[in-house]
């Protein structure tokens, strides 16, 4: 246990040794070209509910991929079993595939002087060997603390702390090999709430690389019991169209919707409603989106992406315009155009522009709708058409007024993209996309006839 | 036969014997342990993706080992290996055992084999057939597909064989294997009309061998399929907004029992009563026409077992009759802390993961109308016959689901496609609101894949033409 955290370069090196004959295997079997992909993680997590154990789980997790290239044909390979006959049987398979598949101009690695040249220390990696018992006093004191919150919480679904430490290696035959190492260290909370009209459910989380920076146990579970009771009463909205405005954990997803639509994956197969759209104006002109990969402890950071290529600090909208895809070295040469270090997506995107507190925006909206829930796949990216179940809260005069519930909201990307009128400054930076809350100009929302 | 074989493929090539089993069962059983269970599992899977007209990726993937759970009351301590030998094995039993506390250890009966009735064949879809027939199929897929509309302008077929074996042991004298195929096929098309583009889908698989989806007749289906849908969303107008009538088709459509019923009826959550459903046992919660169903035996399907992943026997549970409440989904955990019998629903994505209560085909059975009949009942509303699935909060029991084909209807005649809209009503409530049941009961076509706390498995759904009087429709319109 202690021992890989208090040496991981010893784990790297033998993912790199496991990697190295990855390599020499597929060479020595006809490949042109080849990369490798190998994992290795140690995780531990303790569930309390209702005060007893729920769940303690230790998890010791490996994998490895391989793909081959032969005449751009390719064949791809994976196992969680790293004994080396099981990989050597991997290297195999993939070159037997790529006896199959048909040559694909677009394949093979990324140009050799692309490849990522400087290691850089992120400070990712902050270990702490913590015990079990650890682990479930504090979710313990998590679950007790959001369940004296609050006499309306009637139930728990339970409080639960993890850790994960995990190293990984990606190598490929133009003699790159980069390793990069990182911990996580997360805590959560699921609380029930009941009244007459019967029962709600809500939770509060929280993630970071280092342990110490981990909000206090107190204030998840007092987190998790307000925004459990504040569900209480939900009813649906009139159906009509009004101002929404999603929260931090919604708007996420909006500008992940934004980020996917102009990925290589579906611009090359057509499948977007942002097909040409370099240059164009996507949102308005006082928002801009920054990718910053090499953010120090960054949620999503990295020095290298899936492809082995540097990435960079890189703007992918300035002033409401797109500047840029979103490419990995496949997508760009199927595009023909340049790869900008996306393999894998974008790493700590950040969303620019926003000057107003919470209850700001609520001023600013008047009447409308908050959005801190969305549910269901409702999103089509090749048309933009957007229809979603929502929860969250009607808002009167610029303050919440009551909670809403089995409502949808509906709308083109396009348009909700080009709508947002204001953005908040309560950016969440927990995740790979980092922005505030956003508010919309309109949306059909429908609930009541 | 099924232990047999499970054995044969996870036990003696690791050189581990009955003897070892007992090893392990007896670690894990410490102090207060009232299961110890060993879930040995491996999974091949290959597949094959054409796209832009040549295939252009293939994948072969492999994943083994054990997973190893102590449960002591409502409490479960879990550690897994990535190898089948024993001193890994042993570990990861100690780290799962420290659930246990201190004092005299568990007992461990002696194993005994599970019967069970086979519900799909034995044989290993990725070890059968050539891959340069699978290449071929692929490239015939897309040059049909391609033929059958001009306003088709990019295909993605995706191909996919999986075979797995299991073999579960544990302290209470179970001893069960299983050896289970699964095959997929998918079509996607990408159509453009004009500045008008949209896709459309068909896809379908089963517990069954290859060959079977290769037949012409199979795949053609689904090419046409694909192609009329995408065909049908070029023409689509805005769906309306607001609460109406809506009438489902068969089929795929089952998901809104999967999300407003299943998900719901699910032993964990009732057990800890956080479902709206907790405590409803014996009460009417649909139409006294509505009888569901869940049912692992159904042969050769997508979302059947032999056995489910604790060596329960697979069963057909009556979740609700004549529109009354009588059963919920068990595991053995669950189970043994509501003083039921399990249900053989105790599935886990693999040997990493833990088991729960989760559903394998779920469907309501047929009812007495003619499915033309409930459309022309209906004034003014929609009607919805595709799905891109749905999503449920199983404390509030509010539900969505993703219609992508859907029209109108004026007067009890169909009108204009509309576009995909989400639908979101109440679980505990949406089924009392079921005006009308279809004579037409179907079963999806082997799709299904249901996500619940990070795990997913294959599922089934199905169901009869159902009128629903009153669902939220999240058009623009």
């Amino acid at each position: 246990m202690s021992d890989f955290l208090d040496r991981p370069e010893r784990e790297i090196e033998q993912l790199q040794q496991l990697a190295q004959r990855v390599l020499d295997r597929a060479r020595q079997g006809g490949a042109d070209q080849a990369e490798v992909s190998v994992s290795s993680s140690l995780a531990r997590e303790a569930a309390v509910r209702l005060g007893e154990v729920d769940v303690l789980e230790e998890a010791r997790d490996r994998g490895i991929r391989v793909t081959v290239f032969r005449s751009q044909c390719s064949g791809s390979a994976s196992t969680g079993d790293l004994r080396p006959e099981i990989v050597d049987e991997c290297v195999d398979r993939a070159l037997a595939i790529a006896r199959h598949t048909q040559a694909d101009p677009s394949s093979g690695l990324a140009d050799v002087s692309l490849m990522a040249d400087q290691a850089v220390d992120l400070e990712l990696w902050h270990p702490v060997d913590l015990e079990m018992s650890d682990l479930l006093a504090r979710a313990r004191a998590i679950e007790d603390a959001g369940r004296q919150a609050d006499d309306r919480i009637s139930n728990s679904e339970g409080a639960s702390v993890s850790t994960e430490a995990a190293v990984s290696v990606y190598a490929n035959s133009h003699g790159f090999f980069g390793s990069s190492r990182g911990t996580s260290y997360s805590q959560s909370c699921v609380l029930i709430a009941a009244d007459e009209a019967g029962m709600q459910r809500d939770y509060d989380w929280d993630s970071r690389r280092r342990f110490t920076d981990l909000a206090e146990p107190a204030l998840t579970g007092a987190g998790a019991a307000s925004r459990t009771v504040r569900r209480l009463g939900a009813r649906r909205v009139p159906t009509g169209k009004v101002p929404v405005l999603f929260t931090p954990e919604v708007a996420r997803g909006l500008i992940g919707h934004l980020v996917g639509a102009v990925s290589g994956s579906s611009l090359y197969r057509r499948a977007s409603f942002l097909l040409d759209a370099v240059g164009q104006q996507v949102l308005p002109e006082w928002v801009s989106l920054v990718e910053r990969p090499r953010l120090i402890g960054g949620a999503s950071s990295g020095w290298y992406d899936g492809d082995g290529v540097a990435t960079r600090e890189s703007a992918l909208v300035a002033d409401g315009q797109l500047l840029r895809y979103v490419l990995s070295n496949y997508s760009a040469r199927r595009l023909g155009l340049q790869t900008t270090a996306n393999a894998g997506g974008v790493r700590n995107l950040a969303v620019l522009g926003g000057g107003l507190d919470f209850d700001q925006l609520l001023a600013e909206m008047g009447t409308g709708l908050v959005v801190t829930e969305v549910m269901g796949q409702g999103v089509n990216l090749v048309t933009g058409d957007y229809s979603r179940g929502a929860a969250g809260f009607w808002v009167e005069n610029g303050k919440l007024a009551w909670p809403a519930e089995e409502i949808t909201i509906a709308g083109h990307l396009r348009d909700m993209l080009q709508g947002v009128v204001a953005a908040g400054t309560d950016i969440d930076t927990r995740r790979n996309i980092q922005t505030g809350s956003l508010l919309i100009e309109q949306m059909m929302v429908a609930g009541q006839s | 036969m099924m232990f047999e074989l499970a054995r044969g493929h996870l036990l003696q090539p690791a050189g581990l014997g009955e003897d070892d089993l007992e090893r392990i069962l007896a670690r894990l059983c410490g102090p207060g342990v009232d299961l110890g269970e060993a879930y040995f599992q491996r999974r091949v899977r290959e597949s094959w993706m054409l796209e832009d007209g040549s295939v252009r990726g293939g994948s072969w993937d492999v994943d083994q080992g054990v997973g190893l759970r102590a449960v002591a009351g409502t409490g479960t301590g879990f550690a897994y290996a990535d190898s089948l030998h024993l001193p890994a094995l042993m570990q990861a039993a100690s780290s799962a055992r420290a659930i246990a506390r201190s004092g005299q250890s568990g007992r461990v009966q002696a194993g005994q084999a599970v019967q069970a009735k086979h519900r799909y064949a034995a044989d290993d879809p990725t070890a059968t057939g050539q891959a340069s027939d699978r290449v071929e199929l692929l490239r015939t897929v897309d040059a049909y597909t391609r033929s059958l509309d001009a306003r088709v302008t990019q295909v993605t077929v995706n191909l996919s064989a999986s075979f797995e074996a299991i073999l579960v042991t544990a302290s209470d004298g179970v001893l069960a294997g299983d050896v289970r195929p699964l095959v997929r096929l998918d079509i996607r098309v990408l159509m453009e009309d004009g500045t008008r583009r949209e896709q459309g889908f068909a896809g379908g698989g089963g517990r069954f061998e290859l060959a079977e989806l290769m037949q012409p007749e199979t795949w053609q289906e689904m090419a046409r399929e694909a192609v009329r849908q995408g065909a049908v969303n070029l023409t689509a107008e805005d769906a309306p907004a607001g609460h109406m009538t809506v009438v489902l088709g068969p089929g795929w459509p089952g998901v809104l029992l999967h999300e407003a019923i299943g998900h719901g009826l699910e032993g964990d959550f009732n057990r800890k009563g956080i479902s709206a459903f907790s405590n409803r046992i014996g009460e009417q919660v649909a139409s006294t026409g509505c009888t569901i169903v869940d049912d692992g035996t159904l042969e050769r399907r997508r979302g059947s077992l032999s056995i489910d992943d604790e060596g329960t026997p697979a069963s057909c549970t009556t979740l609700i009759e004549n529109g009354r409440l009588v059963g919920y989904m068990q595991d053995k955990l669950n189970a043994r802390l509501m003083g039921v019998a399990p249900t053989g629903n105790g599935r886990r994505e693999s040997f990493a993961h833990l088991p729960m209560p989760r559903m394998t085909n779920t469907y309501m059975l047929p009812g007495q109308h003619d499915p033309a009949e409930i459309i022309a009942s209906v004034a003014d509303g929609i009607y919805a016959v595709n799905f891109n699935g749905g999503q449920v909060d199983i404390t509030s029991g509010k539900f969505v689901f993703a219609a992508s084909e859907a029209y109108r209807i004026k007067n009890g005649k169909l009108g204009a496609a509309i576009k995909g809209a989400t639908l979101i009503g109440n679980g505990p409530d949406v089924l009392t609101r079921v005006g009308m049941v279809g004579n037409d009961l179907k079963l999806d076509s082997g799709v299904g894949v249901c996500g619940k706390e990070g795990q997913s498995v294959p599922v089934g759904v199905g169901q009869p033409t159902l009128r629903v009087d009153g669902l939220t429709v999240g058009g623009t319109a």
